[in-house]
């Protein structure tokens, strides 16, 4: 079904760009704003194709945030866009305020999350965006796994009113969804069916955990994989199934283990039907630099060896 | 809902924020929890744009042409909820709610949409976020060739919040015009004197480096609020700041220009004691204070 060998690959925020490029025709309500890193997060292509709804308010990250709320407050579609933790670490009390509390229009969209911004360390790796967002009340938080469904979740984000908070990467990664298939918020879409063990994961990690799908099914393990692509609303009705249908559930993500998805999904666990957990995560800890971020992704155990393992060692209990 | 007319005179304003003040000292004293200095300071200016200058009208907050206002210091919520009861965005009554449970007028703005007053545009009281808000509005409007006004009050001691600077400069480079933003200088802030805190002088200096026009006015002064208000409108091709020249607590005597008067109440005896000391008018108080604490 997935080409294991030889994936597509293809950058998401290129999909963030295209699909800002091509709603720009549809809404001429959408404006963005620059916070000079535009050539990065590729805003820049909308700039140029529509310089008079691009506004730069320089490197003013909290600035931005409020600027955004003010020009939705005007009626109009502001998209936010910066590395992730400058997009949520740095202005939190913005948009919790102004954004969250205030039930702003406004869509962050934040490029270079989590590790593929390697080289550049731990300063520039966003491992705790995704839950300082999800702790915020009237934000929806939505982590696509590629090209194809970063398209498609931005466009959904900026069609859909309210606060909404968009995670994707800088590195170019396996483009495997459809591109035809509507972003659903809040529902999780099961790629691999299995009765063993079931693989929650988000962003990046999804590729990572179909191919460890792959090499388990090797060894006779059924191992289900759930790209769990909103993490707030999370999809309940499909953890709950996950759980009741096998008894391990191992989430996978790149972000810290505490407040991400496995926060997440263990909330729902634990209240509806608690079965045994474990995760595929940041382990409470900050990064380094790495030029291959495959490389950090093997040393900080968050790739398709660790999720083998991690299976294998509780299999085998 | 009865909307009060317009005030032309500085005499028909001034009694209107003398009656404003008679009802902040009642809505803090009910409550016995809230700001007091600062709602006082800023009466005259909050009556000059609600009942002559303000383009806004309580039955039509979706007029195509319509003036935006911004309070980024949410801790003065008291005077704007009574200027927006008294302009007849709400029944007078409702100010006996102040802070209460299950009430629209929270202890800092909240947004309508939640579950704030009318004439909020947007939550505020965590500091400095107001003017970002007000300068995005503010291009957006100017985005779609509207011909509204943006007007932004900004505390002085919230001007050492980094965030201000940010807007300053994103207003200047965007030559924002249709904004005006009004500083309450009333030099003081919770712990003390602005200048004692973290100086801001020379404060017009800064605006002007920054790419500000920069106006000057003595914001009890009716008739200096109206004029500069005025000008700072027409001003065209920079945004235009407004220092306003305050005195925190202003009207009544035991609180005026002391900074210990920044976040607390009157009790019930210091409210009877700065009602002596502002005139009745012929508007009449919502609440009659009796000796004692109600419960």
């Amino acid at each position: 079904m997935y080409n294991i060998e030889k994936p597509e690959l293809k950058e998401t925020r290129q999909g963030f760009a295209d699909a800002l490029v091509e709603l720009g025709k549809e809404l001429p309500e959408l404006v963005v704003l620059g916070g000079d890193v535009t050539g990065s997060v590729k805003t820049n292509l909308f700039r140029d194709a529509y310089p008079d709804r691009f506004i730069s308010v320089g490197i003013a990250e909290q600035d931005m945030i409020g600027t955004a709320a003010g020009l939705a407050l005007a009626g109009k579609i502001p998209v936010a866009s910066t590395y992730g933790e400058f997009a949520t670490g740095r202005p939190f009390d913005q948009i919790r305020q102004s954004v969250a509390y205030a039930e702003m229009n406004v869509k962050i969209c934040a490029s270079h999350c989590g590790i593929t911004v390697g080289p550049d360390g731990a300063t520039h790796q966003s491992f705790e965006d995704v839950g300082i967002m999800r702790i915020l009340p009237n934000m929806t938080v939505l982590t696509p796994c590629d090209y194809n469904e970063t398209y498609n979740a931005v466009k959904t984000a900026i069609k859909s009113k309210g606060p909404f908070y968009v995670r994707f990467y800088r590195e170019k990664s396996p483009n495997f969804t459809d591109i035809k298939k509507e972003f659903k918020i809040g529902k999780a879409d099961t790629l691999i069916e299995g009765n063993d063990v079931t693989l929650l994961a988000s962003g990046l990690l999804v590729w990572e955990a179909i191919v460890a799908s792959e090499m388990l099914k090797k060894d006779g393990v059924s191992a289900r994989v759930v790209n769990v692509n909103t993490i707030k609303p999370i999809d309940k009705e499909t953890i709950i199934k996950c759980a009741q249908e096998t008894d391990l559930i191992i989430t996978c993500e790149d972000h810290q283990w505490q407040c991400g998805l496995f926060g997440a999904v263990a909330e729902v666990v634990s209240l509806y039907h608690p079965v045994k957990m474990d995760y595929i995560a940041i382990d409470d800890t900050f990064g380094e630099s790495g030029i291959i971020f495959s490389e950090l992704m093997s040393k900080y155990k968050i790739d398709r060896t660790a999720i083998y393992n991690k299976v294998k060692s509780h299999l085998k209990k | 809902m009865s909307t009060n007319p317009l005030l032309n005179t500085p005499e028909e304003l001034d009694e209107m924020s003398r009656q404003i003040r008679r009802d902040i000292i009642n809505m803090l004293a009910i409550s016995q929890t809230g700001h007091s200095g600062g709602p006082l300071g800023m009466a005259d200016i909050f009556t000059a744009m609600y009942f002559n200058k303000l383009n806004i009208d309580n039955t039509d907050l979706d007029k195509e042409d319509r003036d935006y206002f911004f309070l980024s210091i949410g801790h003065i919520a008291p005077v704007w909820y009574a200027t927006l009861a008294r302009r007849g965005f709400m029944e007078i009554d409702e100010l006996k709610t102040l802070r209460k449970i299950n009430g629209r007028l929270q202890g800092h703005p909240a947004s309508p949409k939640g579950h704030g007053a009318p004439g909020v545009e947007i939550a505020s009281g965590s500091l400095g976020q107001g003017l970002s808000i007000a300068v995005g509005m503010a291009i957006g409007l100017r985005m779609d060739g509207r011909k509204n006004h943006v007007y932004c009050i900004n505390g002085d001691g919230e001007l050492q919040e980094g965030q201000i600077w940010e807007a300053v400069m994103t207003a200047a480079h965007h030559n924002v015009d249709n904004l005006t933003m009004i500083v309450d200088r009333n030099h003081c802030q919770i712990d003390n004197r602005t200048e004692n805190v973290l100086k801001l002088e020379p404060l017009p200096d800064k605006f002007i480096a920054f790419g500000w026009n920069v106006l000057e006015m003595d914001g009890h002064n009716m008739q200096d609020i109206l004029d500069t208000i005025e000008k700072a409108k027409a001003f065209k091709g920079k945004p235009t700041v407004i220092i306003a020249e305050t005195f925190m607590g202003k009207g009544v005597s035991f609180m005026e220009d002391n900074y210990k008067w920044h976040g607390v109440p009157p009790s019930v005896e210091q409210a009877l004691v700065a009602l002596s000391e502002l005139a009745p008018t012929k508007y009449g108080d919502f609440h009659e204070i009796k000796e004692k604490a109600e419960a």
